[in-house]
Parts: C-alpha cells; structure tokens; sequence
C-alpha cells in the first residue's frame, strides 16, 4: 500500500516538473516535437532510477560509516557523471539500437538537476533502498509523462497564431503554467 | 577588455534568466517571496565568483579532457561551502531553499561561465564576470520574487500592504510559469526598444 500511494504521489501530486521544478531545462529544451521528448524521457527513467539505487547504498555504506556526509553534494554528482558515461559505453557495446535511440540525449543528463534532485530528495525522506527505487522510478515516469503531454501541447501551439511578443519560450513557459494548474487538481489523491 | 561593461552585461543584455535562460529551476521553486530570492542569489553568486576565480587560476593546468569533471569538483567544493555556512548562521533560509542549495551544482550558469568565459579569461576578468552574472541572477530573482510575493500574499519583503490574502495562485506553482513567461515576453520588449 505505501507504495502505491509513493508511486501516485511522484508521479501525479508533486510531479517533478510540474509541482517541484526539476529538470526544467531538458523539460523546456527538448519538448518541442513528441518524438525526442519520448526519447529523453526513456533515457530519464532509465538513469535516475539506477542513480537513485547507486547514491543510496554509496550514502549508506560508505559515506554514512566514514561519517563524511558533508560531502554527499560533490560525491553524488561525481557518481552522476560517471553513471551516465558509463551507461553510454556499455549501451553502445551491448545494445547499438537502444543507443542508437537514447544516445544524444544521455550527456545531457549529467546536468539535468531532477537527477541529483532525486538521490537527494530520497535521503531528505529517508527511504529505504526499496522505496528509493520506487521512488525514483515514479519520479523518472512523472517527468516522462509531463514532458509527453507538454510537447504534445507544443506541437499544436507551433502552428497556432501566437501574439508576437509570447512566442516560443514565454508561451512554452505559459502552457506549463496552466498544465501545472490541471496537475494541481491531483493534489487532494495523497495526503 | 572594459571591466565596467563586463561586470554589467549579466543585467540586462546577457541576463542569466531572462536573456540566455540559464538556471531556470531554483528561479522557478524558490521566488515565493522577496527575500527567498535574494537568498538564493547571493549563494548562486558567491558559487559563481568562486568557481570563476578558480577554474581561471588553474585553466592551465588541466588536461583538456578533463576539464568539464574538473570544473563540477571546483563547483561542488564551493556549494558544499555555502551549504555549511548558511546551515550555521541563517537556518531558516537554508530550510525554505532547501535542496535548491545543494542543486547550485547543477545550474547550468555556474558551469556555463566556468566553461565558456573562466577557462579562457585572466582572473580578474572571470572574477569580475562571475560577480555581474550573479547581481544579473539576483536581480532577476528578487523581482520574480516581488512580484509573487506581491500578487499572492499581498506583502512587500514580508510587509503585508493589503488585507487578508491575494491571489494565492502565484504563490503555487502555476504562477511560477506565468510570471517568468511574462517576465521573459517583457524583457524580449525592452531589449527590443535598446
């Protein structure tokens, strides 16, 4: 039961762009056709749920027992980086289709804060490494979700006649608002 | 180069949020009020005069390759820096950011300068640029954080100028997208008319 009610919560109550401002930047960048914004989103779900589960037993059973978390900041970004590098080699070598997919969007996760957002979300809420998991699956599926709707949205917005001054980002930004508005509606599903 | 025109060009032409729309994240989460917006800032522009004078200090020294896993280090170094100073002296703040402190990291500003003006420019210079970036970051910050706090509370860095509450929705986070999309549609007049 606490997982469904995790899973609902990240992903339709505090989605992540929406509700808790992560990943604005690939969320605003790489929205405007449904196509790449599917691709990123796969490559966002993929990444920060192995990160989420990564950072959590790093924290756990290495900075935690040596009593260094002062340096959770530098170390987590650190495994970030290496993470994202590491799942582009090894994709390249075992699967060439799903690079040939996910490839130009994986660098970009590196600094795509909803990735370090999540794995320090998790300790503030001091999850287990399930629930971490799980958490940050949901987290990765609700920005997947709100970036579908968003470039769906955008992809009519293109051919709409937009007052000059509003056009391309500040109309982008306007739409979020209002999709962020509807999301609002979700907000009484989890206590 | 003229060191007036490089500490102003992060005001208003080359404006982190509103022109080159860098750091957008914690301008969105944290503008509630005022203040959460000149808070955010000075820690962002203390991380960005930081890492400016460093990455320009020891741009020589780093092998190319490197460079960008380099650069996140010196960043990081100095977010974990600011995260431990307001942590002891103003805790309050730290809470109401929360982790929009440590994601400083991650704000696209701080390694875009690194990268594409410290590593190429004298200390000085990138120290200079770094401060004016950051004023550009502060500035931009406080007025999206007047003007929900304005709009949603109907108080002034927490002077309250009206009864009862306002319009509660640009508190939330809808009224985070409409003001900065307002924001950056009035800002594409203004640069237009310069």
């Amino acid at each position: 039961m606490e997982y469904i009610v995790i899973i609902i919560s990240a992903i339709l109550v505090s989605n992540i762009v929406l509700a808790q401002f992560l990943g604005i930047c690939p969320f605003l960048g790489v929205s405007t056709k449904v196509s790449t914004a599917l691709g990123m989103s796969a490559a966002v779900v993929f990444v920060i749920t192995l990160a989420t589960m990564v950072t959590w037993l790093v924290n756990e059973y290495v900075l935690v027992p040596l009593d260094i978390t002062f340096l959770q900041t530098i170390s987590f970004i650190l495994i970030i980086a290496f993470l994202v590098q590491m799942v582009e080699i090894i994709l390249k070598k075992i699967s060439p289709p799903l690079y040939q997919a996910l490839g130009i969007y994986l660098p970009l996760i590196t600094t795509n804060c909803a990735v370090l957002g999540v794995a320090l979300l998790v300790q503030a809420k001091s999850y287990n490494l399930l629930e971490s998991v799980v958490y940050g699956a949901s987290i990765a599926t609700g920005f997947g979700f709100a970036m579908l709707i968003f470039s769906g949205i955008r992809e009519h917005l293109e051919l709409m006649g937009t007052p000059k001054g509003l056009k391309g980002i500040p109309i982008a930004l306007i739409t979020a608002g209002i999709l962020s508005l509807a999301f609002m509606g979700f907000s009484g599903l989890v206590k | 180069m003229n060191q007036w025109k490089n500490f102003t060009k992060g005001f208003i032409q080359e404006n982190p949020i509103l022109v080159l729309l860098l750091g957008t994240c914690p301008t969105l989460a944290v503008t509630t009020s005022g203040i959460n917006g000149i808070g955010m800032g000075l820690a962002t522009t203390f991380v960005l005069v930081g890492s400016n004078t460093v990455v320009s200090l020891i741009k020589s020294t780093i092998p190319d390759k490197v460079r960008i896993p380099a650069f996140i280090v010196v960043i990081a170094s100095f977010v974990t820096i600011v995260q431990l100073v307001m942590q002891a002296y103003t805790p309050t703040l730290y809470d109401t950011l929360g982790i929009f402190i440590p994601l400083i990291v991650v704000n696209c500003i701080v390694l875009g300068r690194a990268e594409a003006f410290a590593s190429k420019q004298s200390v000085l210079s990138s120290a200079i640029d770094g401060l004016g970036m950051g004023f550009g970051f502060t500035m931009a910050l406080f007025l999206m954080g007047s003007v929900r706090e304005a709009l949603g509370n109907g108080s002034f860095l927490g002077n309250k100028f009206i009864e009862g509450d306002g319009v509660l929705l640009f508190i939330l986070s809808p009224g985070a997208f409409l003001t900065l999309g307002y924001f950056i549609a009035l800002m594409n007049r203004i640069k237009k008319s310069i």
